[in-house]
């Protein structure tokens, strides 16, 4: 078959591209992009868009247009054209659909690249088994290991070296059916996820009990947290509000109840939450008696659901880090 | 000569009780690969149902954002039964068993299959692993989604899980010796004549997808027997309190899993190749490209798996390598749907319900193929793994492809299984209604796991409320569709108009024997159909070579 030169298929074509380029641009499908990654996979879920929406069009098109073109005229028993194969129009129809993959995934490449997700190769990994060990061991021991301890090689996303170290760095546990977030260089613990807008952030995943997923939306990120291993996170909110947090792996019966939010917000407000935290956690010596007090502290946020859910205190003291030495 | 060798095999002219079946036969241990067939069939749809009620239970829920239908475990249970059903006891033994057996041998020219007696039990296997299955509910469901992962697994209900374990071992049995006869009859058992190039595609569809049953199904069996010690034996495989890795078991599960859905692609592809040729009047377009694509994606379908555990505990590189493998999966996939459109195209194309539902299976899994492509790229896949843009995806392949196209298989060969004609008008109300439906039902779940809602949940955020009203609105509609259809069947069945030997004036060679077919097959030796595609011999319009015909020709 020779390539269509016929104005009419010209047509088609030039809509074809027009409309899958408009939809592309204009989707719409995506909520906020909220972090620095997220303009980057949206880049390439715009391309995939467009290039699904003009593939449909023209299987579509086609077929559409056969359904009403080809139908059989009544009274007419004879067959339709013997056509059995075309090599031209085979391998273009191979060809092509190989470039466009292959396209897809050197761009896919390095948009996963670019948002951390290789940067563990770049890292000397040592291969420390922690299996089993993190569940026994209090559970902040692992991020405040020092620089010299062999490491899990990181599953997840990782800052890139030059940033790494910078930012704020938060330990998350999954347990059914709550995120606990607790940072380590101030020893806060919330059910909440505060984080100053534009730095850095490293979340170091964890699970008490069964497989977890954090996933906030708008950050286009999404990391399973395992029992007895740690995964990781890292990102940069770019913009300020509050997003929710999904659990988004299957964890049980109160699974679609498990949500928190992450609070993005300007330095200062950030400061002053660390240090409403502060205050309100330091008369006591007694990490399960200080929680009381806290306005968004786990255990308060989480109180009216605990017995439904049939979580003890202990389990949440558990998780609440002994800062208090 | 080649016919020479099969005289005298059958006589011309024998009795009826060598060419008619007795109603009660069907409900026996018969050996017969026709009967076995119609069994997996009936068998099969009868699960469809049961599998559709737990889906319509599943949307009652969802349609709005409170849990108000059923409790929260239960709720699991539900979607944990309906994806069980589905596969393992709907589309699974539907695919392969039911036409496996009712159409291989009759397009090879056999009397029957490999093993008989193997078959047999193959399908004996069905009804117990099924009963067995549902009988879960009676000790509390197992509620783990039907992945099953650990630690999770473990802590659900002992009893249900037991039993979820032990009927996948069953059903898992079943497939296995299906998939040994399978292989062996088209290997062995061909009419002379027929070569693996002149045989029709839904054969190396079959060949494809029984080996990927053989290489895979030992893998979950393994998976499943280990994940049964951990439950019951408190061994520690897949168990992190005892030192045991639970992505051991997603590896093992996967390994199996993601095959299965070649599984229940592949031979739907092949029936799809067999059924728009007749009502095109064409022959297949591109004969070696469909069959070759077959192998590929069977292939490649076994070095992909680990694309269900991008967000899992899988290191960088291997997502990556993941990644580019399942990609180029598009590549033979394109291959066959393209072929498919230029198979219709300039035909003469008579719309009937299987032709309908098989030009409807092309479009809807084109849109389940895109969706596939976006979410095999990791770092997309990682904003909607999990998420209600993946049961969308899933649907768009398993029912869009899988149902339609085995929906599309029942219409095209009621006249040949049953001896009558099935009703055309209710035909295409069923079509239009299952169309409706399901686009109704799975299109809007793309946007709400774009914008953030997880899979798996019973309660969600209010913002989702109103496109899940209208996504349980679908799939009520597509629970009535199946009423004027399984009506229509039945009445057909019994009082439909004799059908003759071949109502489609078909070439391929199960349509050259009578309707429904002698115990033997064929009266007389098997026909030898040296192309079963060869339309087009009385096409008038000056016959011209392909190289000359213009694409503008076919504009006017
Ligand atoms: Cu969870």
């Amino acid at each position: 078959m020779n390539i269509p030169t016929n104005i009419a298929t010209l047509i088609v074509g030039v809509l074809v591209t027009l409309i899958s380029f408009w939809v592309g641009q204009h989707h719409g499908l995506l909520p906020v992009a909220a972090s620095v990654n997220a303009p980057l996979i949206d880049g390439l879920f715009d391309t995939m868009i467009t290039l699904s929406v003009g593939l449909f069009l023209l299987v579509q098109g086609a077929l559409i247009f056969a359904l009403f073109k080809f139908r059989k005229p009544k009274d007419d028993e004879t067959d339709g054209p013997p056509w059995k194969e075309n090599l031209p129009l085979e391998i273009l129809w191979t060809g092509i659909p190989a470039i466009i993959v292959l396209g897809l995934s050197v761009y896919s490449f390095e948009v996963y690249n670019s948002i951390g997700g290789l940067e563990e190769l770049a890292m000397q990994a040592h291969h420390h088994s922690m299996k089993g060990a993190a569940i026994a061991a209090p559970l902040n021991s692992t991020s405040q290991s020092s620089p010299t301890e062999p490491r899990l090689a990181t599953i997840g996303f990782t800052a890139p070296a030059n940033v790494k170290g910078t930012g704020v760095t938060v330990d998350v546990t999954g347990l059914q059916y709550a995120w606990i977030f607790n940072y380590p260089d101030s020893g806060i613990t919330s059910g909440e996820l505060h984080l100053p807008v534009g730095q850095d952030v490293q979340l170091k995943i964890k699970a008490m009990d069964v497989l977890h997923a954090f996933w906030v939306p708008q950050f286009r990120l999404k990391q399973d947290a395992i029992p007895g291993r740690e995964t990781e996170l890292w990102f940069k909110p770019t913009v300020i509000g509050t997003y929710p947090i999904v659990c988004a792996e299957l964890c049980g019966s109160f699974h679609g109840a498990m949500r928190s939010q992450v609070i993005i917000e300007p330095q200062s407000d950030y400061d002053a939450w660390v240090q409403q935290q502060l205050a309100d956690s330091a008369p006591s010596d007694h990490p399960t008696i200080a929680s009381a007090g806290q306005s968004q502290s786990a255990e308060t946020r989480l109180a009216p659901r605990l017995a439904e859910m049939g979580i003890s205190e202990l389990t949440l003291a558990q998780v609440h880090p002994h800062h208090d030495g | 000569m080649i016919t020479a060798q099969l005289d005298g095999i059958l006589p011309v002219n024998p009795s009826p009780e060598l060419t008619e079946r007795k109603w009660w036969d069907y409900f026996t241990f018969n050996t017969d690969h026709k009967v076995i067939g119609i069994q997996y069939l009936v068998t099969s749809f009868l699960f469809y149902l049961v599998g559709g009620a737990l889906a319509t239970a599943v949307r009652k829920e969802l349609s709005t954002p409170e849990v108000d239908f059923v409790s929260r475990e239960l709720y699991n249970s539900l979607f944990t039964m309906h994806a069980t059903v589905m596969i393992f006891l709907w589309i699974v033994p539907a695919a392969n068993g039911a036409f496996g057996n009712f159409l291989l041998p009759l397009m090879i020219g056999a009397r029957d299959m490999a093993f008989p007696r193997l078959n047999a039990i193959a399908f004996w296997l069905i009804p117990p692993g099924g009963i067995l299955l549902m009988s879960s509910f009676l000790v509390g469901a197992p509620a783990s989604g039907w992945t099953s992962y650990p630690p999770l697994s473990l802590m659900n209900g002992k009893w249900g899980e037991l039993i979820w374990i032990l009927s996948l071992l069953i059903l898992g049995t079943s497939s296995i010796l299906g998939a040994v006869n399978f292989i062996t009859t088209l290997l062995l058992m061909r009419r002379p004549g027929i070569g693996l190039n002149n045989m029709p595609l839904f054969c190396w569809a079959m060949l494809s997808s029984s080996a990927l049953v053989l290489i895979s199904t030992p893998v979950l069996a393994g998976a499943l027997i280990l994940l049964c010690f951990d439950l019951i034996g408190g061994t520690s495989f897949f168990n992190p309190t005892g030192g045991g890795d639970p992505i051991v078991y997603q590896h093992m599960f996967w390994f199996y899993s993601h095959p299965a859905v070649y599984i229940m692609i592949l031979p739907v592809f092949g029936l799809v190749s067999e059924i728009l040729p007749v009502h095109a009047r064409k022959p297949i377009f591109g004969y070696q490209a469909i069959a070759y694509s077959s192998l590929a994606i069977s292939f490649l379908g076994l070095i992909v798996w680990a694309h269900h555990m991008f967000t899992s505990g899988v290191p960088g590189w291997l997502r990556m390598f993941f990644m580019v493998a399942t990609m180029v999966i598009a590549v033979p996939t394109g291959i066959k749907v393209f072929s498919w459109v230029a198979t219709v195209w300039g035909g003469k194309l008579r719309l009937n319900s299987g032709m309908l539902f098989a030009m409807g299976f092309v479009s809807m899994f084109v849109i389940g193929g895109l969706s596939g492509v976006m979410l095999a790229s990791a770092p997309f896949d990682i904003h909607v793994h999990d998420t209600y843009f993946v049961v969308a995806h899933l649907h768009y392949v398993l029912f869009g492809g899988s149902v339609f196209g085995l929906y599309a298989a029942i219409y095209h060969w009621f006249p040949k299984m049953t001896g009558r004609m099935i009703n055309e008008t209710w035909g295409k109300v069923h079509f239009v209604l299952t169309l409706v439906g399901f686009n109704l039902c799975f299109l809007p779940m793309h946007k709400v796991g774009l914008a953030g809602m997880p899979r798996r949940v019973a309660e969600y955020d209010p913002q989702f409320a109103a496109i899940n009203l209208i996504c349980s609105i679908g799939a009520y509609l597509l629970a009535v569709s199946t009423i004027p259809f399984v009506i229509n069947a039945v009445y057909s069945w019994v009082r439909g108009p004799k059908a003759g030997a071949n109502p489609w004036n078909a070439i391929s060679p199960e349509w050259q024997t009578l309707s429904p077919p002698p115990i033997e097959n064929y009266l007389g030796e098997p026909p030898f159909v040296p192309d079963p595609y060869d339309y087009g011999k009385d096409y008038n319009p000056g016959k011209r070579p392909m190289s000359q015909v213009k694409a503008a020709d076919l504009w006017r």
